[in-house]
C-alpha cells in the first residue's frame, strides 16, 4: 500500500504541474501525465479493463485533441509569453500551499464517516456485468456516440462555410 | 412497451441518416414532429393496450429497468408537446434545409434521450441521460455560430460539467455505502444506516450537482445566458423541457424516490426555492432583453417547484408536478411569443419595440394569457397550481414561506404587466407600422399552447382528483 | 467495516480532494479557455479515482469499471464538444482570453 502512497503525491504534482506550467502544450502533456500515473493506480485497485480505457481514451485521445486545439488556435508572441508568465505567476503561486495546507488539514483531522460497506457481489466479471446488467449505459453510449458526430459536423460545417 | 419511447426516436434518426439522403432530408422535420405528436398520443391513452404489453421479442435483446408511473407520464406528455411544438416552430424559423435536418434530427435524439430520464431508475443511467441532454443542448445552443451563442454554450458546459461531476462524487458515495447504484437498493441502505456522516455529504454532493443542472440561484450564472443567446426554437426547447426535465425532474425524482424526503433535505429546500424566486423575479425586472426577461422569470418559477417540493407532504409533491406540468406549457408560450416578435421586428430589445398588439393579434393576445398564468391569475392554469403551492406550505406551517411565495407572485405580474406594456400595448412606433402576424407555424403552436393554459384553468375542478393529487403518492 | 477499510478511504479521500481543490483552482482563476477545460479534465480524473477507490473498497470493482468505461466515452465527447466550441469561439474573436470576449451581463 505504501507504493500506493508514493503513486498519489505523484499523481497531485502531475495535476499541479498540469495547472501550473506555463506554456498550453505543456498543460496538455501534464494532463496527459496525470491520466498516465491515474492508470497505473487503477491497475494496482483491481480495475484493469477500465484502466486500459483511461490511458487509450483519456491519455492518448482527449490529448490529441487538446494538442490540436492549441496547434489550431494562434499562439502569443515571445513577449507577450512572457509577459503572460508573470501575470500567471500572480494568480497561481498560492496554489501549491493552498493545496498542501488542505491536506495537512484533513490529516490531522479524524473525521467518523461511518462507512458500513455492503456485501460483495455475485457477478465478478466485467464484460458480463456491462453487457447484462448495465444494457442501459450501453445503448447511452451509443447513443452520446452518434450525438457527438453531429456536434462534429454541424461545429465544423460552420467552420468551414465562413 | 415503454423501451420503444427510447429506442424509437433513436433508430429512426439512424434511419434517416442512411445513405439516401436526398428523400431523407425533406422526410427528418416531419418524422420529429410525428413522433412527439404520437407520444402525446400515447400518453393521453393510458390505459391503452400499448403500456400493458409484455415485451415480446424485443424484451429478450434488451433488459431496460424502465418504470412509467404517474409522474413520468405527467412528464412524457410534456416532453411531447413541447417537442412538437419546437419542431413546428423551427420548420418556420430555420430556413436553410441542411440545418433544419440537423437540427431534426438532434430533437429527435433528445426525444429518446429525455424520455430515457423520465423513466430510468437507477442513479448512474439517470447521469447517462442528463449527460446525452446536457451534449445535445451545447451543440443546440452553439446552432447559431455567433460568438454570443458560442459563449453561452461553453459557460453551459463548464457548469454542467461540474455538475456532473458533483453527481458522480455522489453517486459513488452511495455506491460505496450500498454497493449498487439501482433507486430502491439506494433507498433500502439509507433507511437501514440512517444518515451518517458519509450518507449526508453523498446526498448533498448528489443534490448541489442538480440544483447546478436545474438553474437554482446561487448556482444560476449558466441559465440566462444560454437561454437567450441561443436560437429560438431552442430556447423554447430549452427553457420548456429540456432544463425541466434534466434539473428539475430530477431532483423531484430523486428527492421523492431515493433520498425519501428527510427533513433536512425539505430545509433546504425551502430555503433555496424561497431565494431562487425572490432573486428570478428582481432580476427579471430590470431587464430589457425579451428573452432574458423570461429566462429570469423562469429561474423564479423554478424555485417555486422547488418550494413546493420542500413542504415535504404529498399535495406539496402533487403541487411541485402540476407546477412543473403549467411551467412547461406557458414558458413555451412566451418563448415562441418571443421568437414571434424577434422573427417580425428583428430585436428582442423590449424598449425599441410598442404596440405590436394591434399588428399581431394573436400573438399579444397569447402572450397576455401566458404572463397572466405565470404570474398566477385567476382562472388560468398558473393560478392553481400557486394556489396548491400555497396551500400544501400553509398546510405544512410554512406561513414565511407562503408569504414569500405569493409576494414574489405579485412582483411576477408587476415585470410581466411592465412587459406587456411595453412590447404589445400602446401606440406602435413608425418603424413597425407595417408589419404582420407571424406565419402559420408559429400561430398554431401559440393558439394550441394558449388553449392548453385556459382549458387546465376552467376544467380543473375535473383533474383535480382524477390526475393530480394522485401525483403525491 | 473494517478499521482499516476506513483509513484506506481516508487516505485516498485527502488525495481525491487535494485533486478537486487544484482542478476548481484552475477553473476559476484561468482566463484561458483551454486552461479551463484541462482543470475540468482535472476534476473528472478525481471522480474517476473516487469511483475506483469505492470500487475496490467495496468489493464491487466489476460494477465499478462498467461505469467509468461508459464515464470515459462520455467525457470524451464532452470534450470533443468543448473543443469545438473554443475554436468556434478563437474563429470569430482570434483570441481565448476571457477578459477580451466577456460581453455577457451577469
Amino acid at each position: 500500500m505504501h507504493l500506493n502512497y508514493l503513486i498519489l503525491v505523484v499523481l497531485v504534482l502531475a495535476a499541479l504541474w498540469t495547472v501550473m506550467t506555463r506554456s498550453l502544450i505543456r498543460a496538455a502533456i501534464g494532463l496527459a501525465a496525470t491520466s498516465a500515473v491515474l492508470t497505473i493506480i487503477m491497475f494496482r485497485l483491481n480495475s484493469p479493463l477500465a484502466a486500459v480505457f483511461e490511458l487509450s481514451v483519456c491519455a492518448g485521445l482527449i490529448s490529441v485533441l487538446f494538442v490540436s486545439t492549441i496547434s489550431l488556435t494562434q499562439p502569443l508572441n515571445k513577449e507577450e509569453v512572457l509577459a503572460h508568465m508573470k501575470e500567471r505567476l500572480g494568480r497561481f503561486w498560492v496554489l501549491p500551499f493552498l493545496v498542501i495546507a488542505i491536506g495537512l488539514t484533513l490529516s490531522f483531522i479524524q473525521f467518523k464517516l461511518n462507512l458500513r460497506l455492503p456485501a460483495p457481489e455475485a457477478e465478478k466479471d466485467v464484460r458480463a456485468v456491462l453487457w447484462n446488467l448495465r444494457q442501459l449505459d450501453l445503448l447511452g453510449q451509443i447513443i452520446i456516440l452518434i450525438t457527438g458526430v453531429f456536434g462534429v459536423v454541424i461545429l465544423f460545417r460552420e467552420r468551414l462555410k465562413k | 412497451m415503454s423501451h420503444l419511447l427510447i429506442l424509437v426516436p433513436f433508430c429512426c434518426v439512424i434511419i434517416l441518416n442512411l445513405p439516401i439522403r436526398k428523400v431523407m432530408r425533406s422526410l427528418a422535420p416531419v418524422a420529429a414532429i410525428v413522433l412527439s405528436l404520437l407520444q402525446v398520443v400515447m400518453v393521453l391513452c393510458f390505459d391503452c393496450h400499448f403500456w400493458q404489453t409484455q415485451f415480446g421479442i424485443i424484451g429478450t435483446f434488451f433488459k431496460f429497468n424502465l418504470v412509467v408511473d404517474r409522474l413520468a407520464i405527467l412528464m412524457l406528455l410534456c416532453i411531447g408537446i413541447v417537442s412538437f411544438v419546437t419542431a413546428v416552430i423551427a420548420r418556420v424559423l430555420i430556413k436553410e434545409r441542411k440545418e433544419r435536418f440537423d437540427f431534426a434530427s438532434l430533437l429527435l435524439i433528445s426525444l429518446s434521450a429525455l424520455n430515457g430520464i423520465v423513466m430510468v431508475r437507477d442513479i448512474f443511467s439517470l447521469y447517462v441521460f442528463l449527460e446525452i441532454a446536457a451534449v445535445i443542448s451545447f451543440i443546440l445552443i452553439a446552432f447559431k455560430a455567433n460568438l454570443l451563442a458560442y459563449e453561452g454554450a461553453f459557460k453551459y458546459i463548464i457548469f454542467s460539467a461540474i455538475a456532473s461531476i458533483f453527481l458522480l462524487c455522489g453517486t459513488s458515495l452511495l455506491l460505496i455505502t450500498s454497493g449498487s447504484t439501482d433507486f430502491s437498493l439506494i433507498n433500502a441502505s439509507l433507511t437501514a444506516q440512517a444518515f451518517s456522516p458519509s450518507i449526508i455529504l453523498a446526498v448533498g454532493l448528489f443534490l448541489v450537482g442538480l440544483f447546478i443542472k436545474a438553474g437554482v440561484v446561487p448556482f444560476h450564472w449558466w441559465l440566462p445566458d444560454a437561454y437567450s443567446e441561443a436560437p429560438s426554437p431552442v430556447s423554447v426547447y430549452l427553457a420548456g423541457i429540456v432544463t425541466k426535465a434534466v434539473g428539475v425532474y430530477a431532483l423531484i425524482r430523486v428527492a421523492v424516490s431515493v433520498f425519501g424526503m428527510h427533513k433536512s433535505i425539505c430545509t433546504v429546500f425551502l430555503l433555496l426555492g424561497a431565494v431562487t424566486i425572490v432573486v428570478g423575479a428582481v432580476a427579471a425586472i430590470t431587464q430589457t432583453d425579451f428573452k432574458r426577461m423570461l429566462s429570469y422569470s423562469s429561474i423564479s418559477q423554478v424555485g417555486y417547484i422547488i418550494l413546493a417540493l420542500g413542504s415535504a407532504s404529498p399535495l406539496g409533491i402533487a403541487a411541485a408536478c402540476f407546477h412543473l406540468f403549467n411551467h412547461a406549457i406557458f414558458k413555451s408560450l412566451l418563448f415562441v411569443n418571443a421568437a414571434a416578435v424577434e422573427l417580425q421586428t428583428g430585436t428582442r430589445d423590449m424598449d425599441k419595440v410598442s404596440g405590436l398588439s394591434q399588428r399581431m393579434p394573436i400573438t399579444g393576445l397569447t402572450s397576455v394569457l401566458g404572463s397572466l398564468s405565470c404570474a398566477g391569475i385567476p382562472p388560468l392554469a398558473g393560478f392553481w397550481s400557486k394556489l396548491l403551492i400555497v396551500i400544501a406550505l400553509l398546510s405544512t406551517g410554512h406561513f414565511v414561506y407562503a408569504v414569500v411565495a405569493v409576494l414574489a407572485s405579485v412582483v411576477t405580474l408587476g415585470y410581466f404587466l411592465v412587459m406587456q406594456r411595453k412590447v404589445f400595448f400602446g401606440k406602435i412606433s413608425e418603424e413597425f407600422s407595417n408589419i404582420k402576424e407571424a406565419g402559420l407555424g408559429i400561430v398554431v403552436p401559440e393558439i394550441i399552447l394558449a388553449a392548453i393554459t385556459v382549458g387546465i384553468g376552467i376544467f380543473f375542478p375535473v383533474i383535480l382528483n382524477r390526475f393530480i393529487l394522485p401525483l403525491g403518492g | 467495516m473494517s478499521a482499516s477499510a476506513v483509513y484506506l478511504f481516508w487516505i485516498f479521500g485527502i488525495f481525491i480532494v487535494m485533486l478537486f481543490s487544484i482542478g476548481l483552482y484552475c477553473i476559476l482563476a484561468t482566463f484561458n479557455l483551454i486552461r479551463a477545460l484541462i482543470g475540468v479534465e482535472i476534476l473528472i480524473k478525481a471522480v474517476t479515482l473516487l469511483i475506483i477507490v469505492a470500487g475496490f473498497l467495496s468489493g464491487h470493482t466489476a460494477l465499478t469499471q462498467s461505469l467509468v468505461i461508459t464515464m470515459i466515452v462520455i467525457e470524451a465527447v464532452v470534450m470533443t464538444i468543448a473543443v469545438g466550441i473554443v475554436l468556434g469561439i478563437h474563429k470569430q474573436n482570434k483570441s481565448l482570453d476571457v477578459r477580451k470576449i466577456r460581453s455577457l451581463k451577469g
